[in-house]
Protein backbone atom coordinates (compact mmCIF):
# COMPACT_ATOMS: atom_id res chain seq x y z
CA UNK A 1 0.00 0.00 0.00
CA UNK A 2 1.07 3.36 -0.89
CA UNK A 3 1.15 5.42 2.55
CA UNK A 4 1.32 8.92 0.61
CA UNK A 5 -1.32 8.77 -1.87
CA UNK A 6 -3.92 10.88 -2.02
CA UNK A 7 -6.90 10.77 -4.26
CA UNK A 8 -8.59 14.09 -5.20
CA UNK A 9 -10.70 15.61 -8.34
CA UNK A 10 -8.99 14.59 -11.45
CA UNK A 11 -5.45 13.91 -9.17
CA UNK A 12 -4.12 10.56 -8.59
CA UNK A 13 -1.51 11.38 -6.32
CA UNK A 14 1.81 9.53 -5.18
CA UNK A 15 1.93 11.87 -2.22
CA UNK A 16 0.65 14.75 -1.28
CA UNK A 17 3.53 17.56 -1.90
CA UNK A 18 3.46 20.11 -5.36
CA UNK A 19 5.42 22.88 -6.00
CA UNK A 20 3.03 25.72 -5.64
CA UNK A 21 2.64 28.40 -8.82
CA UNK A 22 5.21 30.96 -9.51
CA UNK A 23 7.68 28.81 -7.42
CA UNK A 24 8.77 26.30 -10.24
CA UNK A 25 8.68 28.09 -13.37
CA UNK A 26 7.41 25.40 -15.85
CA UNK A 27 9.81 22.50 -14.21
CA UNK A 28 12.51 22.95 -16.25
CA UNK A 29 14.77 24.55 -13.86
CA UNK A 30 14.27 22.15 -11.41
CA UNK A 31 14.52 19.09 -13.44
CA UNK A 32 17.90 19.52 -14.04
CA UNK A 33 18.63 19.35 -10.27
CA UNK A 34 15.93 16.08 -9.38
CA UNK A 35 13.36 13.60 -11.16
CA UNK A 36 10.36 15.26 -11.36
CA UNK A 37 8.07 12.17 -11.21
CA UNK A 38 9.15 11.93 -7.41
CA UNK A 39 6.40 15.07 -7.01
CA UNK A 40 2.52 14.45 -5.84
CA UNK A 41 1.74 17.02 -8.80
CA UNK A 42 3.75 20.13 -10.47
CA UNK A 43 1.60 23.53 -10.45
CA UNK A 44 3.27 25.46 -13.25
CA UNK A 45 3.53 29.02 -13.23
CA UNK A 46 0.54 31.21 -14.10
CA UNK A 47 -0.76 31.29 -17.89
CA UNK A 48 -2.56 34.21 -19.01
CA UNK A 49 -3.49 34.47 -22.29
CA UNK A 50 -1.03 36.94 -24.25
CA UNK A 51 2.22 37.04 -23.15
CA UNK A 52 2.96 39.03 -20.42
CA UNK A 53 6.12 40.72 -19.50
CA UNK A 54 4.90 41.42 -15.56
CA UNK A 55 6.45 44.48 -13.44
CA UNK A 56 9.45 46.24 -13.54
CA UNK A 57 12.57 45.75 -11.14
CA UNK A 58 13.18 44.86 -7.76
CA UNK A 59 10.68 42.49 -8.28
CA UNK A 60 12.00 40.71 -4.62
CA UNK A 61 12.81 41.99 -1.02
CA UNK A 62 12.98 39.99 1.69
CA UNK A 63 11.83 40.07 5.46
CA UNK A 64 11.75 38.75 8.44
CA UNK A 65 10.81 35.12 8.33
CA UNK A 66 9.31 36.18 4.29
CA UNK A 67 9.64 37.77 0.94
CA UNK A 68 7.74 39.88 -1.02
CA UNK A 69 7.24 39.44 -4.37
CA UNK A 70 5.64 41.58 -7.57
CA UNK A 71 6.66 39.64 -10.47
CA UNK A 72 3.19 40.59 -12.10
CA UNK A 73 2.42 36.75 -13.96
CA UNK A 74 4.94 37.37 -16.27
CA UNK A 75 4.96 34.51 -18.86
CA UNK A 76 4.92 33.19 -22.23
CA UNK A 77 1.14 33.16 -22.54
CA UNK A 78 -1.14 30.49 -23.80
CA UNK A 79 0.31 29.33 -26.65
CA UNK A 80 3.77 29.24 -25.59
CA UNK A 81 3.13 27.24 -22.69
CA UNK A 82 1.09 24.75 -25.04
CA UNK A 83 4.02 24.45 -27.46
CA UNK A 84 7.06 24.86 -25.43
CA UNK A 85 6.43 24.36 -21.48
CA UNK A 86 3.45 21.25 -21.36
CA UNK A 87 5.06 18.79 -23.71
CA UNK A 88 8.52 18.88 -22.08
CA UNK A 89 6.61 18.09 -19.22
CA UNK A 90 5.09 14.93 -20.74
CA UNK A 91 8.50 12.64 -19.96
CA UNK A 92 7.71 12.92 -16.43
CA UNK A 93 4.68 10.78 -14.40
CA UNK A 94 3.22 13.66 -12.44
CA UNK A 95 -0.06 15.61 -12.83
CA UNK A 96 -0.18 18.75 -13.63
CA UNK A 97 -2.08 21.59 -12.00
CA UNK A 98 -2.05 24.71 -14.61
CA UNK A 99 -2.63 27.98 -12.93
CA UNK A 100 -4.69 30.19 -15.19
CA UNK A 101 -4.71 34.15 -14.80
CA UNK A 102 -6.73 36.76 -16.82
CA UNK A 103 -7.87 40.45 -16.49
CA UNK A 104 -11.03 39.66 -17.39
CA UNK A 105 -13.61 36.59 -17.40
CA UNK A 106 -13.04 35.74 -21.31
CA UNK A 107 -9.30 35.87 -20.99
CA UNK A 108 -10.01 32.74 -17.97
CA UNK A 109 -12.25 31.05 -20.09
CA UNK A 110 -10.22 31.01 -23.31
CA UNK A 111 -6.99 29.93 -21.53
CA UNK A 112 -8.85 27.50 -19.78
CA UNK A 113 -10.56 25.59 -22.71
CA UNK A 114 -7.21 25.49 -24.45
CA UNK A 115 -4.85 24.54 -21.66
CA UNK A 116 -7.39 21.76 -19.94
CA UNK A 117 -7.06 19.87 -23.51
CA UNK A 118 -3.19 19.33 -22.32
CA UNK A 119 -2.62 15.91 -22.37
CA UNK A 120 -0.86 16.11 -19.14
CA UNK A 121 -2.91 18.56 -17.41
CA UNK A 122 -5.22 16.79 -14.69
CA UNK A 123 -6.26 19.97 -13.16
CA UNK A 124 -7.04 23.65 -13.33
CA UNK A 125 -6.03 25.96 -10.43
CA UNK A 126 -7.68 29.80 -11.07
CA UNK A 127 -6.04 32.43 -10.52
CA UNK A 128 -8.61 35.18 -8.99
CA UNK A 129 -6.28 35.86 -6.49
CA UNK A 130 -2.77 37.69 -7.29
CA UNK A 131 -2.49 40.92 -5.47
CA UNK A 132 0.40 42.02 -8.34
CA UNK A 133 -1.75 42.97 -11.30
CA UNK A 134 -3.50 45.34 -11.51
CA UNK A 135 -6.68 44.47 -12.99
CA UNK A 136 -8.21 41.33 -13.02
CA UNK A 137 -6.54 39.27 -10.39
CA UNK A 138 -7.88 40.38 -7.02
CA UNK A 139 -10.78 41.66 -7.47
CA UNK A 140 -12.12 38.23 -8.61
CA UNK A 141 -11.11 36.89 -5.55
CA UNK A 142 -12.34 39.59 -3.67
CA UNK A 143 -16.41 39.80 -4.12
CA UNK A 144 -18.02 36.72 -3.23
CA UNK A 145 -20.48 36.82 -6.72
CA UNK A 146 -17.90 37.70 -9.01
CA UNK A 147 -15.69 34.64 -7.57
CA UNK A 148 -18.80 32.45 -8.25
CA UNK A 149 -19.41 33.66 -11.97
CA UNK A 150 -16.34 33.16 -13.33
CA UNK A 151 -15.73 29.76 -11.49
CA UNK A 152 -19.10 28.45 -13.13
CA UNK A 153 -17.60 30.12 -16.45
CA UNK A 154 -14.91 28.36 -16.15
CA UNK A 155 -16.43 25.03 -15.23
CA UNK A 156 -18.63 25.12 -18.25
CA UNK A 157 -15.70 25.13 -20.63
CA UNK A 158 -12.59 23.18 -18.87
CA UNK A 159 -12.25 19.64 -19.51
CA UNK A 160 -10.41 18.71 -16.28
CA UNK A 161 -11.33 19.57 -12.79
CA UNK A 162 -11.06 23.21 -11.55
CA UNK A 163 -9.31 24.28 -7.91
CA UNK A 164 -10.07 28.20 -7.55
CA UNK A 165 -7.09 29.53 -5.71
CA UNK A 166 -8.10 32.08 -2.38
CA UNK A 167 -6.75 34.95 -1.19
CA UNK A 168 -6.04 35.82 1.88
CA UNK A 169 -6.59 39.67 1.85
CA UNK A 170 -10.17 39.88 2.68
CA UNK A 171 -12.32 40.17 5.41
CA UNK A 172 -13.92 36.50 4.94
CA UNK A 173 -12.40 33.72 3.20
CA UNK A 174 -15.32 31.91 4.24
CA UNK A 175 -17.75 33.74 1.71
CA UNK A 176 -15.25 33.42 -1.06
CA UNK A 177 -14.67 29.38 -0.53
CA UNK A 178 -18.71 28.73 -0.35
CA UNK A 179 -18.94 31.59 -3.21
CA UNK A 180 -17.04 29.08 -5.73
CA UNK A 181 -18.02 26.12 -4.10
CA UNK A 182 -21.85 27.34 -5.37
CA UNK A 183 -19.71 28.24 -8.72
CA UNK A 184 -18.71 24.48 -8.93
CA UNK A 185 -15.26 24.55 -8.14
CA UNK A 186 -14.19 20.75 -7.21
CA UNK A 187 -11.56 21.87 -5.06
CA UNK A 188 -9.67 24.84 -3.21
CA UNK A 189 -6.26 26.14 -3.04
CA UNK A 190 -5.00 28.53 -0.45
CA UNK A 191 -3.91 30.67 0.50
CA UNK A 192 -2.00 33.16 -2.48
CA UNK A 193 0.11 35.73 -1.10
CA UNK A 194 -0.67 37.99 1.66
CA UNK A 195 -0.17 42.25 0.80
CA UNK A 196 2.60 43.73 2.13
CA UNK A 197 5.40 46.47 1.70
CA UNK A 198 9.12 47.02 2.91
CA UNK A 199 10.77 50.55 3.08
CA UNK A 200 14.47 51.19 2.32
CA UNK A 201 16.05 52.09 5.41
CA UNK A 202 17.84 54.52 3.51
CA UNK A 203 16.14 56.19 1.49
CA UNK A 204 12.79 55.25 3.14
CA UNK A 205 10.97 54.39 -0.33
CA UNK A 206 9.87 51.50 -1.16
CA UNK A 207 12.17 48.88 -2.39
CA UNK A 208 9.91 46.99 -4.58
CA UNK A 209 9.16 48.58 -7.87
CA UNK A 210 5.22 48.07 -7.65
CA UNK A 211 5.27 49.59 -3.93
CA UNK A 212 3.82 46.27 -2.61
CA UNK A 213 4.32 43.19 -2.99
CA UNK A 214 2.97 39.49 -1.84
CA UNK A 215 4.11 38.33 1.22
CA UNK A 216 5.42 34.46 1.70
CA UNK A 217 7.24 32.13 3.40
CA UNK A 218 7.21 31.35 6.62
CA UNK A 219 6.10 34.33 8.03
CA UNK A 220 2.52 33.86 6.61
CA UNK A 221 2.12 30.29 8.00
CA UNK A 222 -0.08 31.23 10.67
CA UNK A 223 -2.41 32.62 8.83
CA UNK A 224 -2.74 29.95 6.11
CA UNK A 225 -3.27 27.42 9.13
CA UNK A 226 -6.52 29.40 10.33
CA UNK A 227 -8.25 29.72 6.82
CA UNK A 228 -7.43 26.66 5.91
CA UNK A 229 -8.78 25.34 9.52
CA UNK A 230 -12.05 27.39 8.99
CA UNK A 231 -12.72 27.14 5.06
CA UNK A 232 -12.31 23.53 5.35
CA UNK A 233 -14.85 23.00 7.92
CA UNK A 234 -16.87 25.34 5.93
CA UNK A 235 -17.04 23.74 2.55
CA UNK A 236 -17.40 19.93 1.38
CA UNK A 237 -14.84 20.70 -1.84
CA UNK A 238 -10.88 19.26 -0.81
CA UNK A 239 -8.67 21.93 0.18
CA UNK A 240 -4.71 21.95 -0.91
CA UNK A 241 -2.95 24.04 1.10
CA UNK A 242 0.39 26.13 1.40
CA UNK A 243 1.55 29.36 2.51
CA UNK A 244 4.79 28.94 4.55
CA UNK A 245 5.52 25.02 4.10
CA UNK A 246 9.11 24.59 4.80
CA UNK A 247 9.53 20.99 6.01
CA UNK A 248 7.46 18.09 6.95
CA UNK A 249 6.61 19.24 10.09
CA UNK A 250 4.63 21.98 8.74
CA UNK A 251 3.17 19.79 5.73
CA UNK A 252 1.71 17.92 9.20
CA UNK A 253 0.61 20.92 10.33
CA UNK A 254 -1.61 21.57 7.12
CA UNK A 255 -2.97 18.60 6.57
CA UNK A 256 -4.13 18.96 10.41
CA UNK A 257 -5.65 22.07 9.55
CA UNK A 258 -7.69 20.76 6.84
CA UNK A 259 -5.34 20.63 3.76
CA UNK A 260 -5.88 17.29 1.82
CA UNK A 261 -2.26 18.19 0.08
CA UNK A 262 0.01 20.72 0.31
CA UNK A 263 2.28 22.82 -2.23
CA UNK A 264 5.64 24.39 -1.06
CA UNK A 265 6.02 27.55 -2.53
CA UNK A 266 8.97 29.95 -1.34
CA UNK A 267 10.74 27.51 0.56
CA UNK A 268 12.44 25.46 -3.20
CA UNK A 269 14.57 28.77 -3.33
CA UNK A 270 15.59 28.20 0.05
CA UNK A 271 16.21 24.64 -0.82
CA UNK A 272 15.88 23.15 -4.25
CA UNK A 273 15.58 19.81 -3.17
CA UNK A 274 12.58 20.70 -0.33
CA UNK A 275 10.15 19.06 -1.96
CA UNK A 276 11.97 15.80 -2.76
CA UNK A 277 13.42 15.73 0.79
CA UNK A 278 10.21 16.21 2.44
CA UNK A 279 8.43 13.59 0.85
CA UNK A 280 11.42 11.14 1.95
CA UNK A 281 11.23 11.96 5.48
CA UNK A 282 7.05 11.42 5.31
CA UNK A 283 6.80 7.88 6.05
CA UNK A 284 8.90 8.07 9.18
CA UNK A 285 7.02 11.28 10.14
CA UNK A 286 3.87 8.95 9.76
CA UNK A 287 5.26 6.18 12.54
CA UNK A 288 6.50 8.45 14.67
CA UNK A 289 2.40 9.62 14.91
CA UNK A 290 1.36 6.25 14.43
CA UNK A 291 -0.70 6.50 11.55
CA UNK A 292 -1.11 3.81 8.88
CA UNK A 293 -2.10 6.52 6.01
CA UNK A 294 -1.67 9.91 5.37
CA UNK A 295 -5.29 10.79 4.56
CA UNK A 296 -5.86 9.81 8.68
CA UNK A 297 -4.01 13.52 9.48
CA UNK A 298 -6.83 15.67 7.69
CA UNK A 299 -8.42 17.79 9.73
CA UNK A 300 -7.72 16.14 12.83
CA UNK A 301 -7.31 19.56 14.58
CA UNK A 302 -11.06 20.08 14.72
CA UNK A 303 -12.32 16.15 14.56
CA UNK A 304 -13.06 14.39 17.86
CA UNK B 1 25.43 20.99 -13.13
CA UNK B 2 24.24 22.75 -10.02
CA UNK B 3 25.07 21.56 -7.01
CA UNK B 4 23.77 22.13 -3.30
CA UNK B 5 26.28 21.69 -0.82
CA UNK B 6 27.22 22.62 2.64
CA UNK B 7 31.02 23.94 2.32
CA UNK B 8 33.62 24.03 4.42
CA UNK B 9 35.10 27.37 5.53
CA UNK B 10 38.69 27.13 4.81
CA UNK B 11 39.77 31.21 5.93
CA UNK B 12 38.09 34.17 6.62
CA UNK B 13 40.30 37.72 6.87
CA UNK B 14 39.17 41.39 6.48
CA UNK B 15 40.81 42.49 3.59
CA UNK B 16 39.86 46.18 3.36
CA UNK B 17 37.11 48.33 5.79
CA UNK B 18 33.61 45.74 5.96
CA UNK B 19 35.39 43.41 2.78
CA UNK B 20 35.77 40.30 3.39
CA UNK B 21 37.67 37.46 1.71
CA UNK B 22 36.39 33.87 2.13
CA UNK B 23 37.68 31.01 0.88
CA UNK B 24 35.18 27.63 0.72
CA UNK B 25 36.47 24.17 0.02
CA UNK B 26 33.70 21.51 -1.47
CA UNK B 27 32.81 19.72 -4.88
CA UNK B 28 30.75 22.00 -6.55
CA UNK B 29 34.32 23.48 -7.28
CA UNK B 30 34.86 20.95 -10.31
CA UNK B 31 31.32 21.86 -11.65
CA UNK B 32 32.73 26.09 -12.04
CA UNK B 33 32.80 26.67 -15.54
CA UNK B 34 33.73 30.08 -16.28
CA UNK B 35 34.96 33.53 -13.96
CA UNK B 36 32.26 35.38 -13.34
CA UNK B 37 29.96 32.56 -12.52
CA UNK B 38 28.56 33.44 -8.91
CA UNK B 39 27.14 30.77 -5.75
CA UNK B 40 23.73 30.73 -3.60
CA UNK B 41 24.69 31.21 -0.20
CA UNK B 42 22.23 30.72 2.72
CA UNK B 43 23.17 33.21 5.23
CA UNK B 44 21.56 31.56 8.46
CA UNK B 45 20.50 28.15 8.92
CA UNK B 46 16.80 29.24 10.76
CA UNK B 47 14.04 31.16 8.64
CA UNK B 48 14.61 34.71 9.39
CA UNK B 49 16.97 35.44 6.49
CA UNK B 50 14.91 33.56 4.25
CA UNK B 51 16.68 34.41 0.49
CA UNK B 52 19.65 33.12 -0.60
CA UNK B 53 22.53 35.64 -1.45
CA UNK B 54 24.28 35.34 -4.76
CA UNK B 55 28.14 36.68 -4.37
CA UNK B 56 30.64 35.96 -7.16
CA UNK B 57 33.32 33.51 -7.57
CA UNK B 58 36.61 35.92 -7.38
CA UNK B 59 39.16 33.36 -7.71
CA UNK B 60 39.31 29.41 -8.73
CA UNK B 61 41.33 26.64 -7.41
CA UNK B 62 40.18 23.36 -9.02
CA UNK B 63 43.53 21.34 -7.76
CA UNK B 64 42.39 22.02 -3.87
CA UNK B 65 38.10 21.94 -4.08
CA UNK B 66 38.60 25.60 -3.23
CA UNK B 67 37.31 28.94 -3.99
CA UNK B 68 37.55 32.69 -2.72
CA UNK B 69 34.48 35.01 -2.59
CA UNK B 70 34.76 38.43 -1.70
CA UNK B 71 31.87 40.44 -0.61
CA UNK B 72 30.80 43.59 1.33
CA UNK B 73 29.37 43.21 5.09
CA UNK B 74 26.65 45.64 4.18
CA UNK B 75 23.42 44.42 5.44
CA UNK B 76 22.01 41.78 7.64
CA UNK B 77 23.01 38.95 5.71
CA UNK B 78 26.70 39.66 4.66
CA UNK B 79 27.09 40.38 8.29
CA UNK B 80 26.08 37.30 9.28
CA UNK B 81 28.23 35.87 7.00
CA UNK B 82 31.02 37.92 8.24
CA UNK B 83 30.68 35.87 11.99
CA UNK B 84 31.45 32.67 10.28
CA UNK B 85 34.91 30.88 11.13
CA UNK B 86 37.62 28.53 9.96
CA UNK B 87 35.97 24.80 10.01
CA UNK B 88 31.90 26.41 9.76
CA UNK B 89 30.42 24.99 7.14
CA UNK B 90 27.90 27.02 4.81
CA UNK B 91 25.22 26.16 2.36
CA UNK B 92 26.02 26.84 -0.88
CA UNK B 93 24.11 26.40 -4.24
CA UNK B 94 26.40 26.94 -7.37
CA UNK B 95 27.63 27.11 -9.72
CA UNK B 96 25.25 29.44 -11.16
CA UNK B 97 24.86 31.45 -14.19
CA UNK B 98 27.13 31.90 -17.38
CA UNK B 99 30.47 33.79 -17.13
CA UNK B 100 32.75 35.83 -19.00
CA UNK B 101 33.94 34.03 -22.36
CA UNK B 102 37.69 33.88 -21.89
CA UNK B 103 37.65 32.33 -25.71
CA UNK B 104 36.65 35.72 -27.08
CA UNK B 105 40.45 37.10 -26.82
CA UNK B 106 42.98 35.65 -28.08
CA UNK B 107 46.89 35.35 -26.59
CA UNK B 108 48.49 38.02 -27.88
CA UNK B 109 45.66 40.25 -27.76
CA UNK B 110 45.41 43.24 -25.13
CA UNK B 111 41.83 42.81 -22.76
CA UNK B 112 40.55 45.98 -20.79
CA UNK B 113 38.91 44.51 -17.27
CA UNK B 114 36.87 47.33 -15.94
CA UNK B 115 35.35 46.65 -12.24
CA UNK B 116 33.86 48.91 -9.66
CA UNK B 117 33.77 48.10 -6.12
CA UNK B 118 32.45 45.26 -4.96
CA UNK B 119 32.52 44.28 -8.92
CA UNK B 120 35.98 44.00 -9.00
CA UNK B 121 36.33 40.20 -7.78
CA UNK B 122 34.91 37.99 -10.73
CA UNK B 123 37.49 40.10 -12.78
CA UNK B 124 40.25 38.46 -10.64
CA UNK B 125 39.55 35.31 -11.56
CA UNK B 126 39.06 36.58 -15.37
CA UNK B 127 42.27 38.04 -14.83
CA UNK B 128 44.13 34.87 -14.16
CA UNK B 129 42.67 32.57 -16.86
CA UNK B 130 42.94 35.16 -19.37
CA UNK B 131 46.51 35.96 -18.37
CA UNK B 132 47.52 32.07 -18.83
CA UNK B 133 46.23 32.09 -21.73
CA UNK B 134 48.69 34.56 -23.12
CA UNK B 135 46.28 37.92 -23.17
CA UNK B 136 47.50 41.16 -22.05
CA UNK B 137 45.24 42.22 -19.41
CA UNK B 138 44.93 46.22 -18.22
CA UNK B 139 42.77 46.28 -15.06
CA UNK B 140 40.99 49.57 -14.26
CA UNK B 141 39.92 49.29 -10.57
CA UNK B 142 37.76 51.86 -9.30
CA UNK B 143 36.35 51.92 -5.40
CA UNK B 144 34.72 54.64 -3.05
CA UNK B 145 37.98 55.32 -1.17
CA UNK B 146 41.40 54.23 -0.44
CA UNK B 147 39.82 52.19 2.93
CA UNK B 148 37.28 49.76 0.54
CA UNK B 149 40.64 49.40 -2.03
CA UNK B 150 41.52 45.41 -2.43
CA UNK B 151 43.21 42.86 -3.75
CA UNK B 152 45.46 45.91 -5.35
CA UNK B 153 48.60 43.88 -5.37
CA UNK B 154 46.98 40.64 -6.55
CA UNK B 155 46.01 42.58 -9.81
CA UNK B 156 49.26 44.54 -10.14
CA UNK B 157 50.76 41.01 -10.18
CA UNK B 158 48.71 40.16 -13.46
CA UNK B 159 49.38 43.37 -15.45
CA UNK B 160 48.86 46.87 -15.66
CA UNK B 161 46.58 48.43 -12.66
CA UNK B 162 44.89 51.67 -12.41
CA UNK B 163 43.49 52.42 -9.17
CA UNK B 164 40.64 54.60 -8.84
CA UNK B 165 38.95 56.53 -6.34
CA UNK B 166 36.05 58.90 -5.68
CA UNK B 167 38.38 60.84 -3.36
CA UNK B 168 41.31 60.63 -4.40
CA UNK B 169 42.88 59.12 -1.53
CA UNK B 170 44.62 56.16 -3.69
CA UNK B 171 45.23 56.12 -7.45
CA UNK B 172 43.87 58.71 -9.88
CA UNK B 173 40.78 60.72 -8.23
CA UNK B 174 37.73 60.03 -10.54
CA UNK B 175 35.48 57.44 -11.96
CA UNK B 176 36.95 54.40 -13.76
CA UNK B 177 36.12 56.64 -17.27
CA UNK B 178 38.33 59.54 -15.64
CA UNK B 179 41.46 56.80 -16.55
CA UNK B 180 40.02 55.55 -19.63
CA UNK B 181 39.23 58.73 -21.16
CA UNK B 182 43.63 58.51 -21.34
CA UNK B 183 44.07 54.95 -22.60
CA UNK B 184 44.56 53.80 -25.69
CA UNK B 185 42.25 52.05 -27.60
CA UNK B 186 44.43 49.42 -28.50
CA UNK B 187 42.50 46.76 -26.98
CA UNK B 188 40.45 43.79 -28.27
CA UNK B 189 37.74 43.11 -25.81
CA UNK B 190 36.50 44.53 -22.84
CA UNK B 191 35.23 43.25 -19.75
CA UNK B 192 33.49 44.67 -16.88
CA UNK B 193 31.53 44.45 -13.67
CA UNK B 194 30.21 46.81 -10.90
CA UNK B 195 26.84 49.46 -10.36
CA UNK B 196 24.93 50.22 -13.20
CA UNK B 197 25.54 54.03 -14.18
CA UNK B 198 30.03 52.61 -14.18
CA UNK B 199 28.87 50.00 -16.98
CA UNK B 200 26.29 52.50 -19.10
CA UNK B 201 29.68 54.74 -19.37
CA UNK B 202 31.74 51.61 -20.02
CA UNK B 203 29.79 50.39 -23.18
CA UNK B 204 28.90 54.34 -23.98
CA UNK B 205 32.50 55.11 -24.22
CA UNK B 206 33.66 51.85 -25.97
CA UNK B 207 30.56 51.78 -28.16
CA UNK B 208 32.53 50.13 -31.01
CA UNK B 209 34.53 47.33 -28.94
CA UNK B 210 33.65 43.83 -28.04
CA UNK B 211 32.74 43.68 -24.59
CA UNK B 212 30.79 41.76 -22.20
CA UNK B 213 29.12 43.28 -19.14
CA UNK B 214 28.41 41.44 -15.49
CA UNK B 215 24.98 42.74 -14.01
CA UNK B 216 23.43 42.36 -10.88
CA UNK B 217 19.52 42.28 -9.85
CA UNK B 218 17.39 40.57 -6.54
CA UNK B 219 17.25 37.70 -6.32
CA UNK B 220 14.47 35.02 -5.68
CA UNK B 221 15.57 31.85 -6.94
CA UNK B 222 18.63 32.01 -8.52
CA UNK B 223 18.10 29.31 -11.04
CA UNK B 224 15.77 30.67 -13.63
CA UNK B 225 12.14 29.43 -12.03
CA UNK B 226 10.84 32.87 -10.31
CA UNK B 227 11.54 35.42 -12.86
CA UNK B 228 12.48 37.72 -10.09
CA UNK B 229 15.70 38.58 -11.69
CA UNK B 230 14.57 39.68 -15.40
CA UNK B 231 16.49 42.52 -17.18
CA UNK B 232 14.95 44.66 -20.26
CA UNK B 233 16.82 43.76 -23.43
CA UNK B 234 17.58 46.53 -25.97
CA UNK B 235 14.87 44.98 -28.79
CA UNK B 236 11.87 46.33 -27.40
CA UNK B 237 9.36 43.20 -28.29
CA UNK B 238 7.52 41.16 -26.78
CA UNK B 239 9.06 38.78 -24.29
CA UNK B 240 12.19 40.66 -24.03
CA UNK B 241 12.92 40.60 -20.25
CA UNK B 242 15.74 38.35 -19.62
CA UNK B 243 16.87 36.99 -16.22
CA UNK B 244 19.83 37.76 -15.03
CA UNK B 245 20.46 34.65 -12.97
CA UNK B 246 20.65 32.07 -15.94
CA UNK B 247 20.49 33.63 -18.64
CA UNK B 248 23.44 36.01 -17.38
CA UNK B 249 25.07 37.85 -15.37
CA UNK B 250 27.34 38.19 -17.85
CA UNK B 251 25.50 39.62 -21.32
CA UNK B 252 27.54 40.80 -24.21
CA UNK B 253 27.65 44.42 -24.49
CA UNK B 254 24.42 46.38 -26.13
CA UNK B 255 21.95 43.59 -25.38
CA UNK B 256 20.46 44.94 -22.22
CA UNK B 257 18.78 48.02 -22.28
CA UNK B 258 20.88 50.37 -19.38
C1 LIG C 1 25.19 37.92 -9.68
C2 LIG C 1 25.55 38.72 -8.45
C3 LIG C 1 26.86 38.67 -7.96
C4 LIG C 1 27.22 39.39 -6.83
N1 LIG C 1 28.51 39.31 -6.38
C5 LIG C 1 28.87 39.97 -5.26
C6 LIG C 1 30.20 39.86 -4.74
O1 LIG C 1 31.06 39.17 -5.31
N2 LIG C 1 30.48 40.52 -3.61
C7 LIG C 1 29.55 41.30 -2.95
O2 LIG C 1 29.87 41.87 -1.92
N3 LIG C 1 28.30 41.42 -3.42
C8 LIG C 1 27.93 40.77 -4.56
N4 LIG C 1 26.63 40.90 -5.02
C9 LIG C 1 25.70 41.73 -4.26
C10 LIG C 1 25.20 40.94 -3.05
O3 LIG C 1 24.41 39.87 -3.49
C11 LIG C 1 24.37 41.81 -2.11
O4 LIG C 1 25.17 42.85 -1.63
C12 LIG C 1 23.87 41.00 -0.94
O5 LIG C 1 22.90 40.07 -1.37
C13 LIG C 1 23.29 41.86 0.13
O6 LIG C 1 22.87 41.02 1.16
P1 LIG C 1 22.78 41.53 2.65
O7 LIG C 1 22.29 40.42 3.48
O8 LIG C 1 24.05 42.16 3.04
O9 LIG C 1 21.75 42.72 2.53
P2 LIG C 1 20.24 42.81 3.02
O10 LIG C 1 19.83 44.18 2.73
O11 LIG C 1 20.16 42.31 4.43
O12 LIG C 1 19.54 41.81 2.05
C14 LIG C 1 18.18 41.75 1.94
C15 LIG C 1 17.84 41.12 0.60
O13 LIG C 1 18.16 41.99 -0.45
C16 LIG C 1 18.98 41.35 -1.39
N5 LIG C 1 19.95 42.32 -1.90
C17 LIG C 1 20.41 43.40 -1.25
N6 LIG C 1 21.30 44.06 -2.03
C18 LIG C 1 21.40 43.37 -3.19
C19 LIG C 1 22.16 43.54 -4.38
N7 LIG C 1 23.00 44.55 -4.54
N8 LIG C 1 22.01 42.61 -5.37
C20 LIG C 1 21.15 41.58 -5.22
N9 LIG C 1 20.41 41.38 -4.12
C21 LIG C 1 20.54 42.25 -3.11
C22 LIG C 1 19.66 40.24 -0.63
O14 LIG C 1 20.15 39.20 -1.45
C23 LIG C 1 18.56 39.82 0.29
O15 LIG C 1 17.68 38.96 -0.35
C24 LIG C 1 26.25 40.20 -6.15
C25 LIG C 1 24.96 40.25 -6.63
C26 LIG C 1 24.59 39.53 -7.77
C27 LIG C 1 23.19 39.59 -8.26
C1 LIG D 1 7.89 34.55 -6.65
C2 LIG D 1 6.48 34.07 -6.49
C3 LIG D 1 5.66 33.98 -7.62
C4 LIG D 1 4.34 33.54 -7.51
N1 LIG D 1 3.56 33.44 -8.63
C5 LIG D 1 2.31 32.92 -8.53
C6 LIG D 1 1.52 32.70 -9.70
O1 LIG D 1 1.98 32.93 -10.83
N2 LIG D 1 0.26 32.21 -9.55
C7 LIG D 1 -0.26 31.92 -8.31
O2 LIG D 1 -1.40 31.48 -8.22
N3 LIG D 1 0.49 32.09 -7.20
C8 LIG D 1 1.75 32.58 -7.27
N4 LIG D 1 2.51 32.73 -6.13
C9 LIG D 1 1.93 32.35 -4.81
C10 LIG D 1 2.36 30.93 -4.41
O3 LIG D 1 1.88 29.97 -5.31
C11 LIG D 1 1.85 30.58 -2.99
O4 LIG D 1 0.46 30.64 -2.98
C12 LIG D 1 2.38 31.54 -1.93
O5 LIG D 1 3.70 31.92 -2.20
C13 LIG D 1 2.30 30.96 -0.51
O6 LIG D 1 3.11 29.81 -0.37
P1 LIG D 1 4.63 29.83 0.17
O7 LIG D 1 4.62 30.64 1.44
O8 LIG D 1 4.99 28.40 0.36
O9 LIG D 1 5.43 30.48 -0.87
C14 LIG D 1 3.83 33.19 -6.23
C15 LIG D 1 4.65 33.27 -5.11
C16 LIG D 1 5.97 33.70 -5.22
C17 LIG D 1 6.83 33.77 -3.98
S1 LIG E 1 16.26 34.70 -9.38
FE1 LIG E 1 14.60 33.44 -9.90
S2 LIG E 1 14.60 33.68 -12.06
FE2 LIG E 1 16.42 34.67 -11.49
Amino acid sequence: MNRLSVELPGLHLKNPIMPASGCFGFGQEYGKMYDLSLLGAIMIKATTLEPRLGNPTPRVAETPSGMLNAIGLQNPGLAGVMENELPWLEQFDVPIIANVAGTETADYVEVAKVISTAPNVQALELNISCPNVKEGGITFGTDPLIAEELTAAVKAVSKVPVYVKLSPNVTDVKEIALAVERGGADGITMINTLLGMRLDEKTGKPIIANVTGGLSGPAVKPVALKMIYEVSQTVDIPIIGMGGIMNVQDVIDFLSAGASAVAVGTANFVNPFVCPTIIEELPGKLDELGVEHISELVGRSYRS
Amino acid sequence: MIIQESMLVQSQREIAHNIFEMKLQGKLVQEIQAPGQFIHIRVSEAFDMLLRRPISIASIDQENDEITIIYRAEGDGTRSLSKRNEGDRVDVLGPLGNGFPVEETNAGEVAYLIGGGIGVPPLYELSKQLTAKGVTCVHILGFQSENVVFYEEEFKALGETHIVTVDGTNGTEGFVTTVMQNLSEQFATYYSCGPQPMLKAVQEMYANKKGYLSFEERMGCGVGACFACVCQTTERAEANYIKVCSDGPVFPAGVIAI
